[in-house]
């Protein structure tokens, strides 16, 4: 996104910078000398990676997008093994994904400083889920830090792989979003020089942390050994710096929050101006919580107000220690996502922490006058028409959709896709002509439709499609495939190949000839893959929707088991695409009959690409050249010809 | 640290529009032009999904204190820069109070049921009248149109952040402008940016002047 990524590695010491989170992650990150650093892209966390593969020549480090998350992390662990710090960075989702070796791996235990950064996503702004990565630190045993503001997101970073070499196991550090995504003031420490060299030491005694082989056998013996370092790092918690207090000695309430709550939950309480009645206790480590400090917090009053996203993990983990603790400390009333005070789904935000302070301490708050926020309400809802969600003016999964909901029509035996996570996913609404009938995990769909096309004996008789892109392809959706041929399951899977991991911002993937770091490097062919596995494969431009229609029916009569429709056209918002249009659209006003033509304005009404706008007074569509791309498409659309392209000289 | 007072701490601006009309740049931009001046900024964007058609929205705090909530809470914003005049309106609804300043771009963006003649988009006429009753202060700037002149629409976005330094509430100096765009675009780019910020400003003083201030 931005032209130059230099001032990351700017090693003036104090030198004050505005960093998005992300960025503060990625420079605490260079600050602790990390050497390997991978993931897979996601919204809210791409941009860490990013930041770092641009800078990563001129720091020596290795960047890596792998192909899934649990690659990333099995590839960042051998960085860790050998020697070298490492991080691995993904969203919340994706740690479901790398799960399973992050379960080993937190048994084995890590040898240089080693750190997991998941992105979790409160309000699923860019995600089909609101999934929580924290629950996995306390599932598998490792700690768990959250930053509460930018300057701390650079600064725990390194903390955690110091903590990481301290008790040798990965640190997960959990950030959100409105963390991830926000940016604020950071202050730069030093760089650390950069001699390292990596080496795998294994040959010493079998169970030898640091020289023998690394594993998670023998199992009770190993995870008995974790348990003392989970120990160790809650009695280092107890004198984290990141874990701070602020308000009166003995305050009427306390908050507990951590990660961007704090930044709300200070706000509220100065909003309702409380300062002198509600205490605010900040957590940087909030697994496993450190006992003695939280007695101490917890013994300033008896009533406790828990503020977090999203699920409620902070509350239950307080409310376990203030129960083993009761006698000591008394019995606590406690508010928060169980009683209903806090909401239980959904991000935060300043705002909701208001309202759930204003209740408990029972002030009346309102942001406006009543007369102001009626009139504003009035005046939106009459003036400021809603937007709904739709592709980019020239976007290829537009026209791909357009052509496989035709094509099902035709076919007229209701069949249907089942979707995939990226920008297609979208294809539930009316913008991809709400094809999608299914819509899940990543390679979800073509897992799903493996199921449907063993479904015959069952007397099932609908045609079955799935749709993935190209990143999707390589990150999950090729076991399914495989499933789907060993099992002979009769469906068709659309690629919607626009030559990137466009969702999140043009990440390379295995099939393109680029890695991050932008060398040159070997692609894997995903129509090869797909052949080799028996499949049959078709690749057709979306463009040509005549073409890809035809290929469509053809392929959905094929009853031949699994058959793969590759679609290749490069995402519309691309640097090559913008950098100018192919063709010149106008509309002939004299062909153009708009709302008495047979199709009834299908380009405005049913197409709907931004490019176009119906003109209400002169009865004819219209082209609006500063949204219009150029790709021409709905040239084709028009049963009447009255959408003309020319081809740009 | 800040050199000079702010007239709310924090004072807080939400840069709105439409995806792909350089909102999230605007909002580096600016962010990084006072960050120079001393001050604490803190953003939160509208990314992603959201990007694609949607209405988007960065909040802005600046301070001379400290970090805040990436979101600014209800009724609190004190200057809106609306990119699309439609989102403008749209940000009042939940952030509008009083007092607050409104600079908006006159270019519409359809919405899709727009497109497709579900829904009708308001007038010129109405959206100023809507902005002028809810704002203390409402501008209205041609901005993409003066874009288009200047050879490529997504300069309207430089040119809104150089009409928000014509009105002279944010200590905005053109040095530091030229500091922080080169952060976000090459060096060749640099003079037609330069342009667009001076041709904003340009707007707004000739609007006060016309207005007799």
């Amino acid at each position: 996104m931005e032209g130059k990524m230099s001032y990351l590695i700017d090693n003036t010491e104090g030198a004050q910078y505005l960093l998005m989170g992300n960025e503060a992650i990625a420079r605490g990150a260079l600050e602790a000398g990390v050497k390997v650093v991978c993931g897979y892209p996601g919204t809210p966390s791409s941009d860490i990676i990013e930041s770092l593969a641009k800078i990563a020549k001129d720091m020596n480090i290795y960047v890596e997008w792998s192909t899934n998350e649990k690659v990333a992390m099995e590839v960042a662990a051998a960085g860790s093994f050998a020697g070298v710090r490492s991080m691995c960075v993904m969203k919340q989702n994706g740690v479901n994904v790398a799960s399973d070796f992050l379960l080993h791996l937190a048994g084995s235990g890590t040898r240089a400083g080693m750190v997991l950064v998941p992105c979790d996503d409160p309000g699923a702004l860019s995600s089909a889920n609101e999934g929580e990565s924290r629950f996995f630190a306390r599932l598998v045993e490792i700690p768990l830090l959250e930053p509460g503001d930018f300057q701390e997101a650079k600064d725990m970073i390194k903390w955690a792989f110091e903590l990481s070499e301290e008790i040798r196991n990965l640190v997960m550090v959990r950030s959100v979003t409105r963390m991830s995504h926000a940016s604020g003031n950071v202050k730069f420490g030093k760089l650390p020089p950069g001699d390292v060299r990596a080496v795998f030491k294994c040959d010493g005694f079998i169970l030898d942390p640091m020289e023998g082989a690394v594993m998670s056998l023998p199992v009770t013996y190993k995870h008995a050994q974790q348990q003392e370092k989970i120990k160790k790092a809650r009695a280092i918690f107890e004198d984290c710096p990141f874990n701070t207090y602020h308000g009166p000695e003995k305050p009427e309430f306390l908050i507990i929050t951590s990660s961007a709550c704090n930044l709300y939950s200070r706000e509220a309480i100065g909003i309702l101006g409380v300062e002198d009645r509600v205490g605010l206790l900040k957590l940087g480590t909030t697994w496993p919580l450190p006992p003695e400090l939280l007695k101490r917090h917890l013994s300033r009053t008896d009533k406790i107000l828990i503020v977090e996203e999203v699920l409620p993990f902070l509350e239950e983990n307080v409310k376990i220690l203030a129960a083993e603790t009761a006698p000591e400390i008394g019995i606590k009333t406690f508010h928060g996502k169980n009683d209903g005070t806090i909401p239980a789904v959904g991000e935060l935000n300043p705002d909701l922490v208001v309202g759930a302070l204003a209740h408990i301490v029972g002030i009346d708050y309102k942001p406006v006058p009543d007369e102001y926020a009626e009139k504003a309400e009035g005046v939106a809802s009459s003036r400021a028409p809603a937007r709904e969600l739709t592709f980019c003016p020239g976007c290829p999964h537009r026209a791909s959709f357009w052509s496989i909901h035709n094509a099902l029509q035709l076919d007229g035996r209701k069949g249907f896709v089942c979707g995939d996570i990226g920008c297609y996913g979208m294809a539930t609404l009316p913008c991809g002509f709400s094809t999608l009938k299914t819509l899940h995990a990543m390679g979800s769909g073509g897992g799903i439709a493996s199921g449907f096309g063993k479904l015959g004996r069952l007397g099932f008789d609908q045609p079955v499609l799935a749709a993935c892109g190209d990143s999707t392809f390589f990150h999950a959706a090729i076991p399914a495939l495989v499933n789907a041929v060993h099992h002979n399951s009769d469906f068709t899977l659309v690629v919607l190949d626009n030559s990137g991991t466009a969702m999140t911002g043009f990440q390379p993937h295995p099939g393109l000839k680029v890695n991050a770091l932008g060398e040159e490097v070997t692609s894997v062919d995903l129509a090869g893959i797909c052949r080799a596995m028996g499949a049959r494969v078709e690749i057709r431009d979306p463009f040509d929707i005549e073409e890809t229609q035809k290929t469509l029916n053809e392929l959905i009569e094929d009853k031949g088991g699994l058959k793969v429709l590759i679609l290749r056209q490069i995402c519309a918002l691309s640097p090559e695409k913008k950098a100018g249009k192919k063709y010149d659209i106008t509309i002939d006003d004299e062909i153009c009959l708009g709302e008495n033509c047979g199709c009834n304005k299908v380009c405005t009404r049913v197409f709907r690409c931004p490019g176009l706008a119906w003109d209400k007074e002169k009865m004819v569509t219209r082209v609006d050249d500063v949204i219009c791309t150029g790709c021409g498409v709905c040239a084709d659309i028009c049963p009447a010809g009255a959408i003309e392209r020319k081809e740009v000289a | 640290m800040a050199s000079t007072q702010l007239v709310q701490d924090p004072y807080n601006i939400i840069i709105t529009g439409v995806g792909g009309q350089g909102n999230v740049v605007a909002s580096r931009v600016l962010a990084n032009m006072l960050v120079k001046r001393g001050y604490y900024v803190t953003i939160g964007e509208t990314f992603g999904a959201s990007q694609r058609g949607g209405s988007v929205m960065s909040h802005l705090r600046v301070s001379a204190r400290s970090s805040w909530s990436p979101q600014i809470p209800r009724g609190r914003v004190d200057v809106v820069i609306a990119l699309e005049p439609t989102e403008g309106i749209r940000v009042l609804k939940d952030y509008g109070n009083p007092q607050v300043t409104i600079l908006s771009n006159t270019r519409a963006i359809r919405p899709v049921s727009v497109i497709a003649g579900e829904q009708d988009y308001p007038s010129m006429e109405e959206i100023r009248s809507s902005a002028q009753e809810l704002a203390s202060g409402a501008w209205f700037i041609d901005a993409t149109d003066e874009a288009v002149k200047l050879g490529n629409p997504i300069l309207g976005n430089i040119i809104m952040l150089g009409a928000l330094s014509g009105l002279g509430v944010l200590p905005l100096e053109k040095e530091d402008f030229k500091e922080a765009i080169l952060k976000s675009v090459p060096q060749d780019k640099l003079d037609v940016n330069l342009k667009a910020y001076d041709i904003g400003r340009q707007m707004i003083k000739e609007k006060e002047d016309s207005a007799g201030n």
